[in-house]
This record gives structure tokens, sequence and C-alpha cells, in this order.
């Protein structure tokens, strides 16, 4: 090894074990503190206990507002899913006027439209509307917001198959939404299976949107709850904030696993998943 | 069982393009048909519109006799094998056989035994519970030809059914799809830009250029007296020799070299009737071409180049009017590039184009 | 159905617009309408509560014009972007190129845990890891005091654009390391190669093999982490915007005026304004996208 060798290789470790450490230091405390019998705001090694995820289990908020993230990611999986496979089937077979146009009209006004810059119009229109307070309105909010989106993405995955098998089916009789349920459907499971996914992951993650559009502590979701867990006054309940991130953040980590493992990461159109 | 009629069938894509041009065809019951052209010539288009997959602006298709011009596909009793074979890839060969049947609400066991029983007819039975990716090229199109035998259709429709196999297995599909048509004797149209599929496997065949059929015939007919150059060109595995001629007063000239009506007598289909078409395109296949053989007709040159064929060497003759002219000769036979030859079309072999590149018959 | 329709699915014009009717009624209700609902508030005296509530009045451009002399709106522009520049231009594209480029030449479980680290911050809920990083730099007994042996810094209160700005990177650098892992590794390894034999170092293989491939990704990168950024509400989870504004970026300035202060008009008018950048941006980013197609 030439001494310049020898130094790159000494800053490439420097580097990366500064970015490993930079990365790792905050994310600690989630993996320690839960388990720790006095857990405080340092890292350290736990006093190992479970006794704060019974402290949480007492908790009226903490299991309410895991519901209420459940019913809302679930809800607006469902929707996305669903909506965005009708619609991404016909704009990708069927040559309706203004079809491009229609697209990307669609991802530039999901791109601009974002939960902050819209946040005025969409309190305003669902105060208006009564949703305040009504979780299917937030679900609807939630849809309408990811679904171009979604539509975008599932339409490159139907684009990519091949005409032929929908035209075989139909020779065979299969009406249009035969083809679609027997045929294209299940071939774009992946396609299906990613917009899901990350339908699930951003409505489970989000803060804003419930923050404004939820206020009964009965309805408000996870996300919320933890905000207001350390940001209301008096002393932070440490052990029921450790035990509840942890509980909190678990699903995502095991979905994004679970979409690593089966599909690896992929980009469409630099959607964030 | 079914004949299929075309009447002036016309498809102008919303772009423009006509793909088919006032079409006229029919097709015998129970006759395997091939379509055959270069790729533009809308050979596919014509099998498309068949299987109701296109619509057509005019004309009529009937299939046994029932007008199924304006029929969605599945309503026209025809099974279409695509050239990438479309097996459903989320479903096993035998669910992708009993296909058909899941659509005319057939029950699962009937169709599962009905499915069986059609997969084994094909040398399938080892592979039903397999998913299309874990099949070889020659599988795959067995499992297709399998869905479609399922429905029990009048006519099979096969969209370019060898292109995706290697050459090895080519040959072994052509053989096992011509037994197959015979034993079923159910119409069968394919469409193929490979001459020479066309002319093993077919009956009859359909020369198609531009939406038109160019030349409607058997493949003995076909090779044997190509009705235009066009055809004469695209028939045949090496190139058919065509060369500028003159035709006045009953004689034939091609560069230097000439031939009188008499000398070819009752062997050149053109000596019995035209006699003064001028200029004219005069055409022999190179495997009917002897070097240093006597003929009519007799060219004088110097070979330029020998490509080898395996069985015979393709020689290429440059004559005195700067023409070339090929001829091929069995292995062990051939002479040496530069040597001065004289090359020969067999008599009777002779087609003589007017200058419409129409064939000039008796 | 008839043999006129020519699709592949057989669906026909009329059905087609029917399945794509529900996704279009939903996008037109919450997307659409909130885009232009924010132009009309923008031009009215709308409040949350008061005479104004029920009764709103025209006041034409006066938000507009309101905005444009308020210290309050100018200062949260322009710590915006100061955020923006920092965090996402320098910061996220800075350390996901970093990482891109040094995490291919070492071993498969580095760069595994390495990944995970940085996407583990990516995808974890804002709220978690806002609060992971108030417990982190927390005054009395933060992690990054202990190290650092700076006892009693309250990081939040006196560097509180620096804290979101590194908060930030940290958060989303994630996507820029994917991106440039994915624009890296299209880049032909022979062409890199050819420059190594020729003697050129890591800078100049840098500039003349691996930028001229990957320039379209950078732009898109940037277009796209700047919009993020720019809309990211999560610096109200650790800041709220103080101390004393000194952390306030538009979207928490809106939350505030708006919704907090209940200037619906006021607010709607800011609202409109970064909807406009908003549309900039994105029309940069969608004509890349076309161009690419």
């Amino acid at each position: 090894m030439t001494p310049r060798t020898v130094l790159r290789r000494l800053a490439l470790t420097a580097f990366l074990s500064i970015a490993t450490a930079f990365w790792a230091l905050p994310l600690l405390w989630l993996v320690t503190a839960p388990f720790d019998r006095r857990p405080g705001l340092t890292v350290s090694w736990p006093d190992w206990t479970l006794e704060n995820f019974q402290r949480l289990a007492e908790n009226p908020y903490a299991f309410s507002s895991l519901k209420n993230s459940v019913i809302l990611a679930g809800g607006s999986m469902i929707g996305v899913t669903i909506l965005a496979a009708l619609a991404a089937y016909s704009l990708s077979r069927v040559r309706i006027p203004g079809r491009n146009a229609l697209l990307y009209g669609l991802l530039l006004l999901s791109s601009i439209v974002t939960g902050t810059a819209a946040m005025v119009p969409i309190f305003q229109l669902m105060f208006s509307l009564n949703l305040i307070d009504d979780r299917s309105g937030v679900i609807l909010v939630f849809i309408g917001g990811l679904l171009p989106a979604a539509i975008f993405i599932l339409k490159d995955f139907m684009d990519a198959t091949p005409k032929s098998y929908e035209e075989s089916a139909r020779v065979f009789g299969a009406s249009s939404m035969q083809v679609l349920r027997h045929v294209m459907l299940p071939i774009v499971r992946p396609g299906l299976a990613t917009i899901a996914v990350w339908t699930l992951v951003n409505v489970w993650s989000d803060f804003l949107i419930s923050y404004i559009l939820l206020r009964d502590p009965a309805k408000i979701p996870a996300g919320v709850v933890m905000y207001t867990f350390y940001s209301e006054g008096g002393q932070a309940n440490l052990p029921l904030i450790s035990a509840f991130s942890l509980v909190y953040a678990l699903p995502v980590v095991a979905l994004y696993l679970f979409v690593n493992r089966r599909y690896g990461f992929r980009f469409h159109g630099g959607i964030k998943s | 069982m079914a004949s299929i009629h075309i009447d002036g069938l016309t498809k102008v894509y919303p772009g423009g393009v006509t793909a088919i041009d006032g079409l006229d065809l029919t097709i015998e019951d129970g006759s395997f048909f091939a379509l055959l052209g270069p790729s533009g010539c809308g050979k596919t288009t014509l099998l498309r519109t068949i299987a109701g997959l296109e619509a057509v602006s005019a004309g009529t298709i009937h299939i046994a006799e029932r007008d199924v011009t304006v029929l969605p596909p599945g309503d026209r009793n025809v099974a279409m094998v695509f050239q990438d074979y479309a097996l459903f890839p989320h479903m096993s060969v035998n669910e992708n056989i009993a296909y058909p049947l899941r659509i005319k609400k057939t029950g699962r066991s009937e169709r599962t035994l009905k499915a069986t029983e059609t997969g084994t007819a094909l040398g399938l039975e080892a592979l039903m519970e397999r998913r299309p990716a874990e099949l070889s090229g020659g599988q795959q199109q067995r499992v297709a030809l399998a869905r479609a035998m399922a429905c029990q259709p009048s006519v099979f429709l096969l969209d370019e059914p060898l292109s995706n196999l290697d050459a090895r297995l080519r040959l072994e599909a052509r053989s096992f799809l011509k037994r197959l048509q015979r034993e079923l004797g159910v119409t069968t149209v394919f469409v193929t830009h490979d001459q020479s599929e066309a002319l093993a496997m077919a009956d009859q065949i359909a020369v198609m250029e531009k939406g038109r059929i160019r030349q409607l015939g058997t493949p003995s007919e076909i090779f044997r007296s190509p009705s235009n150059t066009f055809v004469a060109n695209f028939i045949g595995s090496t190139p058919m020799n065509l060369l500028p001629g003159v035709l006045r007063g009953g004689t034939l000239r091609v560069g230097s070299a000439s031939v009188g009506r008499e000398a070819a007598g009752e062997l050149a289909a053109w000596s019995a009737g035209a006699v003064d078409s001028g200029e004219v395109t005069v055409a022999f296949r190179p495997e009917y071409a002897r070097v240093d053989g006597d003929g009519p007709l007799r060219f004088t040159g110097t070979v330029e180049t020998l490509e080898n064929l395996g069985a015979s060497v393709l020689v290429t003759v440059r004559t005195g009017d700067d023409q070339r002219v090929q001829a091929v000769v069995p292995e062990g036979e051939e002479v040496d590039v530069g040597a001065g030859v004289h090359v020969a079309p067999v008599p009777g072999r002779i087609l003589v184009y007017d200058a419409r590149g129409e064939l000039l018959r008796p | 159905m008839s043999a006129a329709t020519i699709d592949a699915a057989g669906l026909g014009r009329r059905r087609a617009m029917l399945l794509v009717a529900p996704a279009l009624i939903l996008i037109t209700a919450f997307l659409v309408i909130p885009a232009l609902w924010t132009v009309y508030l923008g031009v009215t005296d709308y409040r949350l509560t008061g005479i104004q509530a029920a009764n709103p009045q025209f006041v034409g451009l006066d938000n507009y014009r309101a905005a444009l002399v308020d210290p309050a709106f100018r200062n949260a522009l322009w710590l915006t972007l100061v955020f923006v520049f920092g965090s996402a231009i320098v910061g996220q594209t800075g350390a996901g190129f970093a990482l891109a480029w040094t995490l291919r030449s070492v071993p498969k479980i580095v760069r595994t845990v390495v990944q995970t680290l940085v996407l583990l911050a990516w995808i974890l809920p804002s709220s978690i890891v806002a609060f992971l990083w108030v417990a982190y730099l927390s005054r009395d007994d933060g992690t990054l005091n202990a190290i650092l042996h700076t006892g009693g810094t309250d990081w939040l209160l006196a560097h509180p654009m620096l804290s979101i700005i590194v908060f930030n990177t940290w958060r989303g650098t994630a996507f820029s390391m994917l991106l440039f892992s994915a624009a890296l590794g299209a880049v032909p390894p022979s062409q890199l190669e050819a420059a190594r034999l020729s003697g050129a170092g890591t800078f100049a293989q840098l500039r003349d093999v691996v930028v001229p491939h990957i320039r379209g990704h950078v732009l898109t990168n940037t277009l796209l982490i700047s919009l993020w950024t720019f809309n990211d509400f999560s610096p109200y989870l650790l800041t709220a915007g103080g101390p004393n504004h000194a952390s306030e970026v538009l979207p928490v300035f809106i939350y505030n005026e708006a919704l907090y202060g209940g200037q619906l008009g006021y607010g709607s008018a800011i609202s409109f304004i970064m909807l406009f950048i908003n549309l900039v941006i994105a029309l940069f980013y969608v004509r890349l996208l076309r161009e690419r197609r």
C-alpha cells in the first residue's frame, strides 16, 4: 500500500464512522429507553424491564390513538389502492382524450398542493362540510392527496404489462372487468403492494393533517398523541413516551423490511415512500 | 368447423395509416392457411381483425357463414395464440389451460379434468402444476396451444407461432404444428414473415404487401410461379435472379444473351403468350441455374464469390454486361473464384415479368 | 360492447372514464378545490372567529400587500430559504452523495448498517424523530451535551435554525443517498476504469466521468428535496417556530397565523404564495420527467 492509499483509507473510515455516529446517536434512545426502569433523556445502558409497556397498556389514549391510526391508515390504503387501480387501468389502456395532460396535471397538482401549503383551505373546507373531528373525512383528504402519485406509479406497472395478456383473455370471451380481476390485478400485484405500503406508511406517519382536522382526544391518531405526550406542560412522562414511540415506530420498520426484502427499494418518479 | 370469408376489408388506423386495403379472401374449411409478408404488410392486423381485436373500417368478415364483423372477440368462437404466448404468469399450466372454460362458467372440477385431458394430449401431463416461467419455450408454446384447444374453437389464429423458439426447436415445432392441425382438422390461420415457414407448413399461402394480397396459392404454386416480381423476390431462401431484358418479335434478350421462341419451345411459359412486350424482367432461381450447363439462355462471366451453404455452394458470377447472376451448385462441384464460366437456367424455370412486374402467363 | 372498441382491455372510452371518475372526484374535492379556495380566501378578510367569520369582506390584494411589508412574513421567507439551502441543497445533497460514493467500496455489512440507519431516520414518523431530537439536544441531560461536554447548552433555544437544519439533513438524506446510489450504479465501470488507467485521481474521475452521467439525477434530486423541505412542517415539532420567531419557517408561520392566530384570509394569501413557489419548482420537475420519457 502506498501512503496515498493509506491516507485514503483513513479518510474513508473517518467519514463513515462520523456518519454512523451522526445517524445512530439520536436513534439509540428509541432502543434503550423503552426497556429502562428509570428512563432519562440521556442514552444509557438500560436497567432492563418491561414495566414501561405495562404503563403504556394502562394509558387510555395510547391504545385508542393506535387504533385510530390503524383506521386512518387502513381506510386510506383501501381507498387509494382500489381507486388508483381502476383509474390507472383505464388510463393505461384507453386513449381518453387529454390523457397525458391529465396525468401530468395530476402529478403537478399533488406535488404543489401539499398539506402544508393547503392547510388553511383544507381546514376551511372540512369545517364547512362539518367534517372536523370526523375520521372518515380525514381519510377522504388523505385519499385525495395520495391518489395522483399512486395512479402514476400503478400506471407505470400496467404500461409494462404486455397487452397480449388481456387480448388473449378477451378472445376467450372474458369481459373487461373479468380481464381486470383475473389477469391485470394479479399481474401488477407488486405495484399494488407498493402503493398500499406507501399509503400506509404515509398516513401512519402523518402529523399535520390529523393535527388540524381532529381535535377530540378519542379520535386523534398516534402521531398527534405522541406530540401531545411531550409538548404538554409539566414533567414529560418518559416511561410512557419511550414505550409508546417504540410501539408506534415498529409497524413502519416492519413494513419497510417487508418491502425491501420482497421487492427491493425502487423509485417511481421520485415519490417518497 | 368453419370457413372464413373476408369481403372488401379495409382497416385505417386513427393516424391515417392504411393497414388493410380493400382485401377479399376466402379461407376454406379445415385448411392450414399462411398470411405471409414483410413486416408492416398488414398480415398481423388482418389476423387481429379476424379475432375481433381490431375494429374494421369497411368490409365484412364471415366465419362459418355468420357475419362476425362487429362481434366482440369472445363471441366469434375463435382462439388465438399470441406471439409471446400470453400465458398468465400467476396461473399454473392447468389453470391457464382451464381459463377459457372458467370464462364459460364450467365447474372447477370439470374444467380441471378437461384441462388435464387436453394437456395430456399435448404431452404436458408432467407439467400441469408448474408456472409458465418454469417452462421452456417449446413447452410454453404447447401450453398456449392447449389453452386455445380447450375452448374448442372453430378457427385457430396463430400470430408468428415459431418466432419465439430457437432455431433447432423451430423445425420440431413446425412438424408438430402441422401434424396437430391435420389431426384436429380445425381451420387454422397463421401469420409469418418467414417464407420457409409458410412453404413448409401451409396448405394455402396469401403473400401480402402494403395491405393487399399479391398472390394466393399453394406453396408449390407460389414457389414455382410467383405471379409478380414482389413475390418472386420474397419467396426462396436464396434471392431470385432478376435481370432486365427485352422481349420483341418473340425473341427474349438479356444483355448479350438471347433466346428465340423456337429454341425456348414449350419449356418456357412466356413463349406461348406475349410476343412484343418490350421491357421485361427475366427471373430464375439460383437453385435452377447450372454452372457450365447448356440451355436456351446462357450467360458468360467470371466467378466473383463463393458462399458455402452447407450441402451446396452459392456461386456469384459477374457477366460481361456487368450483371450478377447466382447459381447454386452441389458441394464439391464448385469452381474457382476468377474462373470463366457459363451459367444457364434450367429450361421451363425461366419466368418473364412485364414492365409492371406481372408474370407473363401462357 | 361492440368490436369498435380498439383498446386491449375492451373497455371503451365511456366506461374508462367511468372508472377514472371516482378518483378524479376525490382529487378535485381535496386538491383542486383547496387550491382554488386559497385564491378566494386570500382576497378576503376572513377570520376564524369574530364578525369577519360570519361575513367576510372582499379586500382585494390587501393581504398580499400586508404580507410583503410584514416583517414577520419576510423573516419567515428568509428563514425558509436558509432552511432549504442549508438542509436540502447543501446538507442532504452533500451527505447523500458522499454516502453513495463512499458506500460503493466498503464491505457489504458496513454498507447495510449505514444505509439502514440513514433509512430509519427517513421512514420513522415525524413526531417520533422530533422527540428523539428533542431528547438528544436537551439542555440538562441530552446525549449530545454529554458527548461534547457542553452541558447546559440548550441547542434548540440558542441555535434554533442550526438545530432544524442539522435535524432535517439527518432526516432526509436517505432519499439523495438512494437516488445517487442508483445513478452511480448506472455509470459504466469501464469508463471509470479507463479514467483510472489514464491516471485520473478521485476528483478527476468525478469531474470527467461521474458528473456528466448523473447531471440529470442531481437536478431531479435538488428539485424534489427542495420542494419537500420547503413544505416540511416538522420544524414545528421541534421548536414551534420559536424562540421568538427565530425558526419560524413558512409552513410554521402559516399555521401560527391562520390556524392558531385565526387570520384565515391573511394565512391564505401566504399559502397562495407558497403554492406559487411550489408550482414553479414542480413545473421544472415535471418538464424534466417528460423529457426523460
